[in-house]
């Protein structure tokens, strides 16, 4: 047995460590996933067609109504039922996160896109760009400002929300934690390096995103 | 030769508003054509429904070639410069990257070229020192002077005004009237929408009057102005030259 809780940390360190880099491979996927699908769901919401925002609503209430754990039973369980092809853990977490991540993120694309004056749409269609051009030059880098401390508090829900992966068996950095507290009874010490872990990645993030909204403010 | 623009019982409504109704009109190249009227008669939906940023009924021509939804917008609207009243510059662009952004992007030409090109329409307004500004720190005259290099540096074929000078301060108004003038004195092919009534006067080949949706009256500026036909356009003028004559209190 190991006679101090600095020594323990030390002996659990690499299996802690592997849980931290599935956690954060979960993480930084749906991250990824959730910014490009956010941006997508953002330019076609603000596009005001009515059909594709009733139905970009529905998916939004979707994932808001219901709780990431059903969607993530939903997803491992439910879908090799329904249609035979059964995912890995680790896939099913980052496409369920992707998914909610997507939605929120594009509430904040939209809503940043349509606090944009509407002439400046039109101000770049009358000098003949295409609706790509006038997203990618002039809409979104607009909206950018405003766009981004929401999107990284979305960031930092996603990567807590990775932990909701242990449910469905992905051996994340909080699994690995509970089995080694199984094996030394070290709650406290296990628990706390594991609430530092998170706030070491969460906090500055956060304190990103107020620093950007503080110098952004007069946008 | 057909004539720049065309339009033949064209018409739009929004909903249950009949904003633009069966309007005929021509405007041959190089003239300058002045749209006045009250508030709400239509004249910038006009403006907006000939490079398609508004999309109406009937026939609509331009240089000939038949414009309606299906048209590559985006291509004829190259040749049409608009300003607004707004100006609408980019306002995480420098002067510069607004003006070289549609020739870039859209034109396809080259840097050195449009370039050059910009850096003298910008000393032509006046702007040469401004070019590496952002819009946030030019007043509003000069952000509209930029707007109009922005749509001049497209090499259009006309240019739309859409009441240009209505959000300027009074002492900004003629730096951006001259350059009209001076485009007007190039040949350039214009259609201004303003309820600067002297201006109009000044520069118009033609003043076109709406009321309604429709063009109520049209003709020369000498003869509009001093004896407009229609009761409509009296009234019009009347409240103008009230106006610019208040009377002395008693
Ligand atoms: N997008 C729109 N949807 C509904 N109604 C509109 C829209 N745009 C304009 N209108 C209506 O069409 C009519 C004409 O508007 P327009 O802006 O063309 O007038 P205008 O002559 O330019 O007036 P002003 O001198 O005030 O600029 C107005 O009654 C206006 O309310
Ligand atoms: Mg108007």
């Amino acid at each position: 047995m190991p006679s101090s809780g600095l020594e323990l940390l030390w002996q659990v360190a690499p299996q802690l460590g592997r849980g931290a880099i599935q956690t954060l491979a979960i993480a930084l996927a749906a991250i990824l996933c959730s910014t490009l699908g956010g941006l997508l769901y953002g330019v076609l919401g603000s596009l005001g067609r009515r059909a594709l925002d009733a139905l970009l609503r529905f998916y939004l209430e979707l994932f808001r109504a219901i709780p990431l754990l059903v969607w993530l039973y939903l997803f491992f369980f439910g879908l090799p039922l329904l249609t035979g092809v059964s995912l890995s853990s680790f896939a099913c977490a980052v496409l369920v996160l992707s998914l909610w991540g997507a939605s929120e993120v594009g509430e904040v694309v939209r809503g940043g896109l349509q606090s944009l004056p509407r002439a400046q749409r039109e101000a770049g269609l009358a000098l003949g760009l295409s609706t790509w051009q006038l997203y990618r030059l002039v809409l979104i880098p607009q909206a950018l400002k405003r766009m981004t401390p929401p999107t990284i508090n979305v960031y930092t829900r996603l990567i807590k929300g990775s932990s909701l992966a242990v449910l469905i068996g992905v051996i994340e950095v909080i699994k690995v934690g509970q089995q080694i507290i199984e094996r030394t009874h070290e709650h406290v010490l296990i628990y706390g390096t594991l609430f530092v872990f998170f706030f070491l990645i969460c906090y500055p993030l956060s304190l990103a995103s107020r620093a950007l909204e503080r110098r952004w403010s007069y946008a | 030769m057909s004539a720049l623009i065309e339009l033949s019982g064209f018409s739009k409504r929004f909903g249950d508003t009949q904003v633009l109704r069966e309007i005929d009109l021509r405007v041959e190249r190089g003239e300058v054509v002045v749209i006045i009227g009250p508030s709400g008669c239509g004249k910038s939906t006009l403006l907006r429904c000939l490079n398609g940023l508004e999309i109406g009924e009937g026939g609509l021509q331009f240089a000939g070639e038949a414009l309606d939804a299906g048209s590559d917008w985006s291509r004829v609207r190259q040749r049409i410069g608009m300003v607004f009243q707004s100006y609408q510059l980019f306002p995480h662009m420098t002067v510069l990257e607004n003006i070289l952004l549609g020739p870039l992007q859209v034109q396809k030409r080259a840097r050195a070229e449009v370039q050059a090109q910009a850096e003298a329409l910008l000393t032509r307004v006046g702007l040469g020192e401004r070019a590496g500004a952002y819009p946030r720190e030019l007043s509003g005259g000069q952000q509209q002077r930029i707007a109009i290099v922005r749509a001049l540096c497209m090499n259009p074929e006309v240019m739309l005004f859409d009441e240009v000078t209505a959000a300027l301060d009074p002492e900004m108004v003629k730096e951006v009237l001259d350059v009209i003038l001076d485009l007007a004195d190039g040949g350039m092919t214009l259609l201004i929408v303003t309820h600067e009534m002297a201006f109009a006067r000044a520069v118009a080949d033609r003043i076109l009057f709406m009321d309604e949706g429709r063009i109520a009256e049209e003709g020369e500026p000498q003869a509009f102005f001093s004896a407009p036909r229609t009761a409509r356009a009296q009234q019009f003028l009347e409240r103008f030259s009230y106006l610019q004559n208040v009377p002395r209190r008693k």
